[in-house]
């Protein structure tokens, strides 16, 4: 199973494997919301945790349709079907890389953008926990979303709108936890509520999305 | 080691295409699948290799026994020869990636990326994944497309080595590979009846199968 992680990454990392394109998109849509927003510090931080959480979700959302779309077009998916690994282990370890090269590189450029958006210093390191806690629930829940749409031409839509829902609980809980964190309120309850969204996903959805892969390759 | 198919049907999208199969292959065997286009060489050999449930039968064979090759090779196009085999090697456990590249002639192209190769070095090298694989029954599709004769006659050396090991093979071609030794079984026969009134009942039921 290290094999295909490492797999996978060493794609990620190679031309056309898409890896920064969604920190990049991360970064830009952090630029231009104080562009739009206006160079009112008290506005920046009000909305900071809020605006930095979309971002984040944003850009997890961008690559997750090359999670299977790539293995199902050259044929790998098949193969990996027959190989001596069960299909929660091939799901599981595909939601382990694509967190590898968004949510984990999303976490640890948050601070900068962070500052960017005039976030209370208050702030940053709870920023960083939020993301680190909450984004493995993004690629877990996206890569359901992937298994059952692979296959599909153009499911790339359809894919956001099936997905995008179910990051509600996530971006509900990160940003409380930021918006908490910042004013110097307590943060435990959202922090442990978006634990526990993070920790239900990763238990139960690898079944699902393997069951999805199951059907959609026949 | 024995593979038996006995009375096996088979749907592609719902629809029954191949319906009674049944035949037995032994170590040291193969059998070619021969038939014309759509007659369901492809989804009897993904319902063989567990892509998909067979609609009735039963299929007895040791578990993790199969590799199956497809028309698409699964080849990564940023790596390059050798590590996509390694990948492969590895999933698989073995460690017999040298051995595959020298089988298939390979062994000059190791470090060249997978985009670099022609249609039938890409061939060749999704055919030399086999190797790595280690298991003992081949379940073939097409496997000579795009190869020159050349290749043919060296891939058909390749089976016949996996056959004298006490492999198996099962093989869906058009072309002659020169495989006297091995039976051929002709999928005509065995062509599902259309049922009356056009549709099929049970295919909502395939789905939860």
């Amino acid at each position: 199973m290290i094999a295909l992680l490492v797999r996978d990454l060493r794609l990620g990392m190679r031309a056309g494997g898409g890896f920064g394109l969604g920190l990049a998109f991360f970064l830009i849509v952090a630029v231009l919301v104080p562009l739009g927003v206006g160079p009112e510090g008290q506005t920046l931080a009000k909305i900071a945790p809020g605006i930095l959480w979309v971002a984040a979700l944003l850009a997890c959302l961008l690559s997750l349709d090359r999670i299977f779309a790539l293995d199902f077009e050259d044929g790998s998916l098949d193969l990996l079907a027959t190989a001596p690994m069960p299909l929660e282990g091939v799901v599981t370890m595909k939601a382990l890389a694509h967190w590898i090269t968004t949510g984990l590189a999303l976490t640890l450029a948050s601070p900068v953008l962070a500052l960017l958006m005039n976030l209370p210093g208050a702030g940053y390191g709870w920023l960083v926990a939020s993301l680190a806690v909450g984004t493995p629930a993004l690629s877990v829940i996206g890569t359901f979303g992937a298994a059952l749409t692979v296959g599909l031409k153009r499911g790339g839509l359809l894919l956001s709108l099936l997905v995008l829902p179910l990051y509600v609980p996530t971006l509900i809980f990160g940003a409380e936890v930021v918006r908490r964190g910042a004013e110097g309120q307590a943060v435990l309850t959202p922090l442990l509520l978006l634990g526990g969204i993070t920790a239900g996903a990763a238990a139960l959805l690898p079944f699902a999305s393997a069951a999805a892969l199951r059907i959609n390759l026949r | 080691m024995e593979l038996t198919v006995t009375d096996l049907a088979c749907a592609r999208g719902g629809v029954p295409v191949l319906e009674g199969v049944g035949f037995s292959l032994t170590s040291g065997r193969a059998l070619v699948l021969r038939g014309p286009n759509g007659i369901g060489k492809t989804t009897l050999l993904r319902t063989l290799a567990g892509l998909q449930p067979a609609l009735a039968g039963a299929v007895s064979v040791p578990p993790e026994s199969m590799a199956y090759a497809a028309h698409a090779d699964g080849l990564k196009a940023v790596l390059t020869v050798v590590e996509n085999l390694r990948f492969w090697a590895r999933i698989f456990g073995t460690d017999t990636v040298e051995a595959a590249l020298v089988a298939m002639n390979l062994g000059a192209l190791r470090d060249r990326a997978a985009q670099n190769l022609s249609a039938g070095q890409k061939r060749r090298l999704g055919l030399a994944r086999l190797l790595v694989t280690g298991r003992p029954i081949w379940v073939l599709d097409e496997p000579t497309v795009s190869l020159d004769v050349e290749s043919v006659a060296l891939f058909a050396g390749v089976v016949r080595g996996h056959l004298a090991a006490g492999g198996m093979a099962l093989i869906a071609t058009h072309i002659d590979m020169g495989l006297t030794e091995a039976e051929v079984l002709e999928l005509g026969p065995y062509k599902a009846k259309a049922r009356p009134g056009g549709g099929y009942g049970g295919a909502f039921d395939e789905a939860f199968a």
